[in-house]
């Protein structure tokens, strides 16, 4: 399920290390803390003393959603620049700083968030809390750094346009949305990056950043009460700064399917079936977990890697060991507002993008036909199940589901989610399919090979 | 409670099987899961030059099917579990890793087990198979990092089997039968020389009665063994190609050289070169110079491969095609300032401190810990290496570090590949 994630994460680091984040969970257990400060930061920690780490983990309700034409890529701009440092703590400082401590850090930026997390042998962790407190209100967004950090992005993004799955995914993209901000992709449009101003990134910095738009959530070897007051210190001082308004801009309903084709070199044809999916708080957001798990194997709503194969699927047994296509997979992510989830196909080339498509609404067919077997389903719940336990050896992984669940709707969305999914009726995935697949609600989105004449790689 | 202290001989099970299989072991007590990893010494070094490939598509069919169990049976049982299991051809080592709850290690085993003693190589399994590395050649094909590396490892090892891309060729994975990966598996494939390790919740001696329960009776007195390797020079001068990848709109640098094998006196000392030339903080002097003060590149760093041989040493970045030139000599100036000047003692300090202060974060999953104890196997480094580890790292010099440098490196005999679309000169 290598590219079960259709969406793009917007990383400042090539993540080439792949770190082995899977989730932890079962119910929060003791030793959570959850509290909200004088300025409205919300404060979440979790003491685990299982290895001698702290992850630190900073949340802003901000993503690409909230950016309008002509700024499309500032969030993710945003948050390159906030590693560009501040007066106290210089840019190159940090990465060097961070990692003679032994620790690593990154952020991501989504359609929904931005993150940063820093990870350090638990001695180290005052570095994190001490710069991170500062970055958030002082980040210097000094017009050479804003400049360098243009080209870099850039590079970025020629980097996202090699791949045919970016190319698709924009175009879905696009396509799917008229009047949301999941229109774009997170990384920005190309003619916003090369026009966009140090004054609109640091007017969008200024409007999101603020203590009581964000979440800090801290798991790993500590001692609470001297945490906390250690960020009370640091977190508490923060002026409260003025409620951010973020756009609301609601999508009117799909009526009519939507058909579209991409064409680029190379000679692989990849195939995208999309629909919107539940947002994550609606309750339908737990069938269709199963649903995706039935059909594609099971996502892994984990930040990071970590899932299991999906080769005893319904979709992987039809296409995969029916020839059509050479993999498949599927991802439904978690998101505020009704997202795309995306079956997606590697056409095997001896297939047309015609004959597939039939293949897979055959298929699709058949689990629109009757409610799912109960044992399929149990099978799903202990694939979720195994998948929250393998997590439980990451602390970085602990951390990122404090603030994530709290992005999206609150921590009971984290403590009743296996209880949720557990409860799941096969009529309930059933009516789920049912609606969420009907025809006029299917986007098909295909990357067509345009011929164009290869070097044979062979020939030397 | 107190974390658990860095593996070592005092919570390292190790055992040597009768057949030569050795077991690695440790319990995590925080764990509901297991970790189990590994590797067989069978690899792409035995590919015969006409079927590139061979030993990567035989890894990858061990899980289509055995003598006991179809393809489908077989996920059905791993899947049902939630566990996972797969295989990997490398160039040396064929390697295998999986997870489970800790309850169904001997399912996990049992099929780790079916996998490399009982492939039966189902037609029609196999054909699928090839028709998904097919499209996997066809990817690379288009991919501008991977047909870089491609380039480099022929520029780099003109008269050395590190030369051959693992994966092959399209005609020579289409060339290759059901009978070549029996008899490839037949002849490679045995107990002698295969490293396992079994990290998480479980006690080692009871992974020890599982693993003799379902490897102890292998036997393969045809187990060959492995082909010596030729030496592998830099190049006698600067070397070049590019790769012409059209409608791309970025293009791929990867430069470099042979490099030391693992097991080279100078390792650890390329390490920290290394980690100063394109890794420490944003990857290093090159990070520096090519994405922070150029801002010419997203990614552009260093890596050293060295595993059993001599694996390259190289720098790669992906750049405007407009900026190759550019990035390239920003690049070798780096390279040359590591082979002319000794580090800082505070950058070594810095790369000291990293390797060392990152140890809990590399060790905190089962996963992180098996791989630890395969590596310390494959490279002879002991049990207690991991405890030894600060005192190795600190023991470098600026000195050592140079002259470790200017062993490998050259920036006047370097090989240098590009892949990218035409460029608008």
């Amino acid at each position: 399920m290598g590219v079960a994630r259709a969406s793009f994460f917007g990383l400042r680091l090539p993540f080439s290390h792949k770190p082995a984040l899977s989730i932890t969970i079962a119910r929060m257990p003791a030793g959570l803390t959850d509290l909200t400060l004088p300025n409205g930061l919300r404060v979440l920690l979790r003491e685990i003393h299982t290895a001698p780490l702290i992850s630190q983990w900073l949340w802003l309700r901000v993503g690409s959603r909230d950016e309008l034409p002509g700024r499309t890529g500032a969030s993710h701009w945003v948050e390159h620049m906030f590693f560009k440092g501040t007066p106290r703590f210089p840019g190159g400082e940090l990465d060097k700083a961070i990692s003679r401590r032994g620790g690593v850090w990154n952020a991501m930026t989504y359609l929904d968030w931005t993150a940063y997390y820093e990870t350090l042998p638990a001695a180290e962790i005052d570095l994190a809390l001490e710069m991170e407190a500062d970055r958030l209100l002082n980040a210097a967004f000094a017009e050479p750094d804003v400049e360098s950090e243009r080209t870099v992005i850039i590079s970025e993004r020629q980097g996202n346009e090699n791949s045919p799955l970016f190319k698709l995914d924009e175009a879905i993209q696009n396509a799917a949305f008229s009047t949301h901000g999941y229109q774009h992709e997170i990384i920005g449009s190309r003619a916003d990056l090369q026009s966009m101003t140090r004054a609109d990134l640091y007017d969008h910095y200024r409007a999101y950043y603020t203590p009581a738009n964000a979440v800090l959530a801290l798991a790993g070897d500590f001692d609470t009460p001297a945490l906390l007051a250690r960020i009370e210190d640091l977190y508490g001082r923060l002026p409260a700064g003025p409620p951010p308004q973020r756009p609301q801009r609601p999508e009117p309903p799909q009526t009519e399917p939507i058909r579209l084709t991409v064409t680029g070199p190379g000679e692989t044809t990849f195939l995208h079936l999309c629909v919107r999916a539940p947002a994550a708080s609606h309750p339908d957001f737990y069938a269709f977990m199963a649903l995706d798990s039935l059909l594609t194997g099971p996502s892994n709503l984990n930040m990071f890697g970590g899932g299991i194969s999906n080769r005893t699927s319904r979709l992987y047994h039809a296409l995969v060991e029916g020839e059509i296509a050479v993999s498949v997979a599927g991802g439904l992510q978690a998101t505020l507002d009704p997202f795309l989830y995306t079956i997606h196909l590697t056409l095997n080339p001896r297939h047309t993008p015609a004959s597939a498509e039939a293949a897979l609404l055959t298929a699709l067919e058949i689990l629109l036909a009757a409610p799912p077997d109960p044992a399929e389903l149990a099978r799903a719940v202990k694939q979720a199940r195994a998948l929250f336990a393998y997590g439980s050896e990451s602390i970085t992984n602990q951390a990122f589901w404090l603030g994530f669940s709290e992005m999206l709707g609150g921590l009971a969305w984290f403590e009743t989610y296996l209880d949720h999914l557990a409860a799941v009726t096969p009529e309930d995935v059933w009516r789920v399919a049912r609606e969420y697949f009907a025809p006029a609600r299917r986007i098909l989105g295909v990357y067509q090979p345009d011929g164009t004449p290869l070097p044979d790689e062979d020939a030397e | 409670m107190s974390a658990p202290a860095v593996p070592g001989p005092q919570d390292i099970l190790r055992r040597q099987l009768s057949n030569g299989i050795v077991l690695l072991a440790r319990r995590n007590p925080a764990s509901p899961s297991v970790a189990v990893g590994g590797s067989l010494p069978v690899g792409a070094l035995y590919n015969p030059p006409d079927k590139l490939g061979l030993a990567d598509f035989t890894a990858a069919a061990l899980m289509r099917g055995t003598h006991a169990r179809s393809m489908h049976a077989i996920y059905d049982l791993l899947e049902g579990a939630a566990a996972s299991l797969g295989f990997s051809g490398g160039t040396h080592t064929t390697g295998f890793s999986g997870k489970c709850l800790a309850e169904d290690l001997p399912t996990l085993l049992g099929l780790l087990a079916e996998a490399l003693r009982q492939p039966a190589f189902p037609p029609e399994q196999i054909e699928k198979l090839r028709a998904q590395f097919l499209t996997g050649l066809a990817l690379r094909a288009q991919d501008t990092a991977d047909r870089a590396g491609l380039a480099f490892d022929e520029l780099a090892y003109p008269d050395h089997p590190y030369r051959f891309p693992e994966e092959g060729h399209p005609h020579t994975v289409s060339a290759i039968t059901r009978q070549d990966l029996a008899d490839f598996h037949a002849a490679h494939y045995g107990p002698r020389g295969l490293h396992l390790a079994i990290v998480g919740g479980v006690e080692p001696t009871a992974a020890l009665d599982a693993v003799e329960a379902a490897l102890g009776d292998w036997l393969n007195p045809a187990q060959p063994a492995e082909p010596s390797l030729p030496p592998a020079p830099p190049p006698p001068a600067e070397v070049r190609r590019r790769e012409l990848v059209p409608g791309m709109s970025q293009s791929d640098i990867v430069l470099g050289t042979p490099g030391p094998a693992r097991a080279a006196p100078d390792y650890l000392a390329c390490a920290l070169a290394n980690d100063v030339l394109g890794v420490f903080g944003m990857m290093g002097r090159i990070g520096e110079s090519v994405r922070e003060r150029a801002g010419l590149a997203y990614y552009a760093g260093s890596h050293l491969g060295g595993s059993l041989g001599p694996g390259p040493w190289t720098v790669s970045a992906g750049v405007d095609p407009r900026h190759e030139e550019q990035a390239i000599d920003l690049i070798k100036a780096e390279i040359r300032r590591l082979v002319t000047e000794p580090i800082t003692h505070a950058e070594l300090a810095d790369c000291q401190a990293a390797r060392i202060g990152s140890l809990p974060l590399s060790l905190e999953s089962n996963a992180g810990v098996a791989g630890s104890l395969l590596s310390m196997e494959k490279h002879n480094l002991g049990l207690d290496y991991l405890q030894r580890y600060p005192d190795l790292i600190r023991a470098i010099t600026p000195e050592h570090a140079l002259a470790a440098a200017q062993h490998y490196l050259d920036p006047d005999r370097l090989a240098i590949a590009t892949a990218g679309p035409a460029r608008p000169d």
